[in-house]
């Protein structure tokens, strides 16, 4: 049970808040900060919400940077977290070649 | 703990119910059985706001959000719902294509929505990427398209500013009425809650929770699928979809493409967690090129599955209920609740305040299968 009604600590602008964590998607650390306390509590909230940890990379560089800071606005451990949920194909791969599963395909 | 409302179910319609009952004051409780805001098929859809080849029962819906919600949605939400209104292209390329289009237009144009056949010349004087391989569509002008997830959570940020409370990770399992009203909410962790009214808005769920007051809606859990491509310049605004069905998409403000997928095989996936088919993916990825051979570079980055809650006659159940007073459904979307989510929160609001909808919903009842 998760009562997201449960009170943060106030937001405080930091100065390192302009720093992009998601470089995919150039997503800063202010951003990810403000979606905790506009309520997004997950990882995959705050995926869903600001992209971050979806783009090329799928969240290779990002995914421990953004777990971190989402765990200390709440005040939680960041193994409390669940991951988000990885996704296929693992690397991007073109239409074209995706296409070809078929043996017949041309 | 007692509010004045609870809602089961904190997908896109519940948080718009929250949003518009907050709005007015009314005190709400928003129960997700799952951890996350949203996570069905809330932030798994294709993003349709769509008109064209909607069932005219619904029909209503959509058009009263198309004119009065959507236009103003990421204002009112504080949240850029990406929402683009530049048409509905659906591609067709065989006379039996011909046919299955040109029924959905006499269709949607008889409940008085502006939608026509065009020829492929046509079509790819709207879009110059269409490929010679289509020779007929319908438009649709005033359709578009819109941000699933960004709509979803603006919805849930909003309702709590405004003071809804949310708990997740909170399973409802049952219903409970007090002197012939239903009152109580249980849940699997023994927690009760107590409403006066309660919408039930838990996509296929509702099922078993609505069984618990012994109402029955008949309807089955189908998988959907979807992928999304890497972001590269805009090239086009429409919404998509084919005669065939083979898939349907858009490209987003962001730069990538969304593209709904169907294999054929949806309604036999697997139980449980919803997981992408290793066939879905591809088959679309033949169609998609067929009607738009300038994709074929561009690489696809992820692809999810979602259920959706498929009603027995394709259309919601949006309605109190008779036999249980306090109750409210709200299930059975069948995979296109998300162009008409807004219409349909304003709408429970105002049957949980008890007042005239916005929209008649007199062919969405619940007791319309018997």
């Amino acid at each position: 049970m998760n009562d997201r009604n449960r009170m943060l600590a106030p937001f405080v602008p930091q100065p390192d808040d302009d720093i992009i964590v998601c470089r995919c998607e150039e997503i800063t650390k202010g951003e990810i900060r403000r979606a905790v306390h506009d309520g997004m509590f997950t990882l995959t909230e705050i995926r869903r919400y600001l992209r971050t940890g979806m783009g090329l990379c799928q969240g290779q560089t990002c995914t421990k940077l953004v777990k971190g800071i989402v765990a200390r606005e709440l005040g939680v451990r960041p193994d409390a977290l669940e991951p988000a949920t990885g996704r296929a194909p693992m690397r991007p791969i073109e239409m074209r070649i995706l296409a070809q599963d078929k043996e017949d395909a041309e | 703990m007692n509010t004045e409302v609870i809602i089961v179910g904190g997908g896109i319609i519940g948080c718009a119910a929250a949003y518009n009952l907050a709005k007015n004051g009314v005190s709400v409780l928003v129960l997700e059985g799952s951890e996350n805001i949203g996570n069905g098929g809330s932030t798994r859809n294709g993003g349709g706001v769509r008109q064209s080849g909607r069932d005219p029962r619904e029909l209503p819906l959509v058009m009263y959000a198309i004119k009065n919600i959507w236009p103003n949605l990421s204002d009112m939400l504080e949240t850029n719902v990406e929402y683009y209104q530049e048409g509905n292209l659906r591609l067709g390329s065989t006379p039996e294509h011909q046919k299955i289009l040109e029924g959905l237009t006499a269709r949607a144009a008889a409940c008085g929505l502006d939608v026509k056949m065009i020829s492929g010349d046509e079509a790819r004087a709207i879009n110059p990427y269409l490929s010679d391989a289509v020779t007929c569509a319908s438009w649709c002008p005033t359709d578009g398209h819109a941000n699933p997830l960004t709509a979803t959570m603006g919805y849930y940020k909003m309702a709590r500013r405004l003071g809804a409370h949310f708990i997740s990770d909170e399973k409802v399992t049952e219903l409970r009425k007090i002197k012939g009203k239903v009152r109580q909410v249980i849940t699997a962790s023994g927690n009760v809650y107590e409403a006066d009214t309660i919408i039930l808005a838990a996509g296929y769920e509702s099922r078993f929770i609505a069984d618990t007051v012994g109402i029955d809606i008949p309807m089955q859990p189908v998988l959907l699928e979807t992928l999304v491509t890497e972001a590269v310049a805009p090239m086009f605004w429409q919404m998509l979809g084919t005669a065939a069905a083979d898939f349907y998409g858009h490209q987003t403000e962001h730069g990538s493409f969304v593209f709904g997928l169907n294999s054929g095989l949806e309604p036999y996936a697997k139980p449980g967690k919803p997981v992408s088919s290793s066939i879905a993916a591809s088959a679309a990825c033949r169609g998609i090129m067929n009607y738009f051979p300038s994709l074929k570079n561009i690489k696809v980055v992820r692809t999810w599955a979602g259920w959706m809650d498929s009603c027995a006659d394709h259309v919601p159940v949006i309605s109190t209920v008779d036999e249980v007073p306090g109750l409210i459904l709200a299930c059975g979307f069948t995979g296109h609740g998300f162009g008409i989510a807004p219409a349909v929160g304003l709408v429970l609001s105002q049957l949980a305040m008890g007042q005239e909808t916005a929209v008649d919903l007199s062919a969405l009842r619940y007791n319309r299968f018997n």
